[in-house]
């Protein structure tokens, strides 16, 4: 198992490791890690801290695309779940209420967009386009189109503070990762999820109930999005309703795409998702380190990205393969019906990729 | 044909390995003008690999191409078509949304001042089409007429752009009897006029009516090339499996059914399948006779509850029963195989031993996966019951040739314990090796005391495992045969008795 997915994600840390790299040479003092006044500092901490919002957003985006959906309202509904924190917060709640109120809106959003999905069977791309317009303007109704400042120790911990010296985002990330990853692979309901996003006729007609997974998928990534929109909020103190989010859910599709996971549904890997994520952030701080002006930042973030989705692109994968083939170490080779492995069929493939 | 024409078409030593798999082994093929030559084998074989590697849609791993004695290596379809090989597959692949002569002459339309030159284009298709002996009207849409028609139509074009190599690649797959006579008889022209036919087909009877010489692909080696005048039947099904096979449509013995399982008391959904009433004992095998489109997998659908039924009542061993959805279906232990593998049946890029318990794993609910071990003997007991020939578990089931996907699904539904098995045209587009397993199978199924409710087109097939054969026409129930009643002659006249009447 634990084999299994090393082998599925080493072309990300592969790329991850890259990057690092990229950054130790830009700036050697990449990889040092200080404690000061109780809290780790370094660059390599504040990749981890933040890549937290894409990370969070891309766990749940993994889901929806191996149902071969897609959800363009994250980033909207981060805005939305920061907007609810803070204006529950500023009226005088605890501030673990204005968390769940926070929460129960991402679900809210969630379930709309799984209901327009499986429900009505609007297109993904078109249903969940609906919430990233709409999204963002009712933000600006509950801040009333100001930035909702608050102090609230509680809610700022959760974006700015510490726990055992590491910062919050990052063990928030992180537990979520867990939690999901393990109540997905654990029970069935990975095996389930990827079945639908394959072929979503064949897993009815094999008894799935396809749409409660849908509108769950769908809820799921609705509860990332209110947590990244609560730590947003918490960093920056205050719920902006026109920028908190804006065009993440691009970056969250990104982290997902550079995961490996197919757009077009099926095998998924959270963990790949996750690295995806790293290596956007990592991405954000080699230019950043550089000291490139600033104009040039997506330009090159844009080159970057396509220099790894080629390196993964399944041609480059398809010669790495012959390549393998052709240096000695054999590839299993089975004949499509003999049911022993024969010798000999194996012989034969390593001729032919040496010729 | 005689050795001492030179051959239009000769491939040498063509090699393809997939991750895992040599699909093509030092395969040799030769074409000789005006000839048509068979390409035999079992699903899975590597007929279709080859064609796919003479066309280019694969970059084939080793080998040479020659066609008219010049190397050829086309990159893809098009190169290959432009070489002078056309290739027609069993669905057509034209656009049936545009007029049959846009369709003809797409990408070399005749122009005028620079505009489509519509009437020319017209004029020359109908000259073209009647050369195939298609007197049609060129102008109205290629939906509008019939899958042979079009065929016929993607066949012209084919050979248009080509004019040398024509592949068909199961072309008479959909097509009724008359039909395939027309076919034929273009293909005869075609070879008239010196060009090289390779045919692909299930059907043994096609072969030896229409092929001058087959060769027989087995596992991705060529097992040999004959000429048909001087090969017998038998010796070509020994060459395709590599083993004798018996004659399957002998009727076995039945036993006496046992008590009633399901009834269906003026069952039937609007626009779908006019309202029925049937009963489905233990131990009996219920076969769904009719033609095309005259409602067989729309009684399967019903019943499991896939397209649910509108009217009409359901009952399980006596109590009332509602079937909205298949997961209500398979809470009673229903299952069905469907029609079309492809779409409804297998997920395929999951591995065989997911498809192979998905079913239960379903029913089981999300948060009680099986235990891994659990998986694995299900898997494996019946890759073994039912040989399903694998490289491995985890192999992806689409890799899988049609019999073993088909069996695959089988195991899926077996492995839920059904008391009631649906299969909807179980053997389609699968070898005759695994052909006689199914059927042994349903036999076997059938003994063991389970209901089974079996729709096929094939009468020789539905007689050797029926208990009872009911017919459909125009979704309508039309008769029903019982036990020395049921023969493929009898089937045949019920199917066809209103037209008889009105005669």
């Amino acid at each position: 198992m634990i084999r299994a997915t090393l082998r599925r994600v080493a072309p990300q840390i592969f790329i991850l490791g890259l990057v690092l790299l990229l950054n130790f040479l830009l700036s050697p003092g990449f990889f040092k890690v200080e404690m000061h006044q109780g809290r780790l500092f370094g660059n390599l901490i504040d990749v981890l801290n933040r890549g937290a919002p894409v990370a969070l957003l891309s766990i749940g985006m993994t889901l929806v695309i191996a149902t071969r959906g897609i959800d363009l309202s994250v980033g909207a509904v981060m805005a939305i779940a920061g907007a609810v924190a803070a204006s529950v917060v500023t009226e005088g709640s605890h501030w673990l209420v204005a968390v769940f109120a926070a929460l129960g809106a991402g679900a809210l959003c969630g379930l709309w967009n799984g209901v327009l999905v499986a429900i009505f069977r609007i297109q993904p791309i078109v249903a969940t386009l609906v919430l990233m317009v709409a999204g963002r303007g009712i933000a600006q109704l509950l801040t009333h189109g100001a930035i909702l400042t608050f102090n609230d120790p509680g809610l700022v911990r959760l974006g700015g503070g510490t726990i055992f010296s590491v910062p919050t985002p990052i063990w928030l990330w992180i537990a979520l990762a867990l939690i999901v990853g393990i109540v997905v692979r654990r029970s069935a309901l990975g095996l389930l999820i990827e079945a639908t996003g394959i072929n979503e006729r064949s897993a009815r007609l094999a008894g799935i109930n396809a749409r409660v997974l849908l509108v769950a998928v769908y809820l799921v990534a609705g509860l990332c999005a209110a947590i990244a929109g609560i730590v947003v909020a918490g960093d920056i103190r205050g719920a902006d309703a026109n920028n908190a989010g804006l065009w993440m859910e691009l970056d969250a599709i990104l982290a997902v795409v550079i995961g490996g996971n197919s757009l077009l549904g099926g095998r998924f890997s959270i963990t790949a998702s996750l690295l995806g994520a790293l290596i956007i952030q990592s991405v954000n701080s080699a230019i950043l380190l550089s000291g490139m002006p600033v104009e040039f930042n997506l330009v090159i973030k844009a080159l970057i990205i396509i220099a790894i989705l080629v390196i993964q692109s399944p041609r480059i994968k398809h010669s790495l393969y012959l390549l393998r083939a052709s240096s000695g170490t054999q590839p299993p080779v089975e004949r499509p019906s003999a049911p022993r492995r024969r010798s000999a069929g194996t012989e034969r493939i390593t001729e032919e990729g040496r010729t | 044909m005689p050795t001492d024409i030179t051959p239009v078409l000769h491939a040498t030593g063509i090699s393809k390995f997939f991750p895992g798999v040599i699909a093509l082994d030092d395969v040799e093929l030769t074409l000789y003008p005006g000839e048509v030559h068979g390409l035999l084998g079992e699903n899975g074989a590597g007929k279709s690999t080859l064609i796919k590697c003479l066309t280019g849609a694969y970059a084939r791993d080793g080998g040479k191409i020659e066609l008219d004695g010049v190397e050829i290596s086309p990159r893809d379809p098009l190169s290959s078509q432009e070489a002078g090989i056309g290739t027609v597959y069993q669905e057509v692949n034209l656009l049936p949304n545009l007029s049959v002569a846009e369709n003809l002459f797409l990408g070399r339309q005749p122009r005028r001042f620079g505009m489509i030159d519509q009437r020319r284009m017209v004029r020359d298709a109908r000259t073209i089409l009647s050369e195939y002996g298609l007197d049609i009207d060129p102008a109205r849409l290629l939906s509008s007429y019939s899958i042979a028609v079009q065929q016929i139509v993607a066949i012209a074009r084919a050979v248009e752009l080509s004019g040398k190599v024509l592949i068909l690649d199961e072309p008479t797959a959909s097509l009724d009897r008359d039909e395939v006579q027309l076919m034929f008889s273009v293909i005869r022209r075609l070879t008239g006029r010196g060009l090289a036919v390779v045919f692909i087909t299930h059907f043994l009877d096609q072969v030896q009516a229409i092929c001058d010489r087959a060769t027989i692909l087995r596992n991705g080696c060529v097992v040999g090339t004959l000429k048909l005048a001087e090969a017998s039947r038998t010796e070509i099904v020994t060459m395709m499996l590599g083993r004798q096979l018996e004659e399957v449509t002998s009727r076995a013995d039945r036993g006496v059914p046992g008590d009633v399982l399901l009834s269906l008391e003026e069952f039937g959904r609007r626009g779908s399948i006019e309202p029925f009433s049937m009963e489905i004992r233990e131990g009996e095998v219920v076969g769904l006779a009719g033609l095309l489109g005259s409602g067989r997998s729309e009684t399967c659908n019903a019943v499991f509850g896939a397209d649910p039924a509108d009217r009409g009542e359901a009952r399980l061993r006596g109590d009332p029963l509602r079937l909205s959805n298949p997961r209500a279906a398979i809470r009673h232990r229903f299952a069905l195989c469907p029609e079309d593998r492809k779409t409804d049946g297998i997920v395929g890029d999951l591995s065989v031993r997911e498809n192979i318990i998905l079913s239960l794993q379903a029913r089981q609910g999300w948060f009680r996966p099986l235990p891994r071990a659990r998986i694995e003997e299900i898997a494996e007991h019946y890759v073994q019951a039912l040989d399903i020939r694998l490289a491995s578990l985890d192999t992806p089931i689409r890799l899988l040739s049609g019999g073993n996907q088909q069996k695959a699904l089988l195991a899926r539904w077996l492995a839920t314990d059904p008391a009631f098995l649906i299969l909807d045209e179980p053997t389609r587009g699968i070898d005759v090796g695994a052909h006689a397993e199914i059927i042994a199978l349903i036999e076997r199924l059938r003994a063991d005391g389970m209901a089974l409710l079996v729709a096929s087109s094939e009468m020789e097939e539905l007689v050797a495992y029926s208990t009872r054969v009911i017919v459909l026409r125009d979704r309508k129930q039309v008769g029903e045969l019982r036990g020395d009643e049921i023969s493929p002659a009898a089937i045949v006249r019920a199917i066809a008795a209103e037209e008889e009447e009105v005669a």
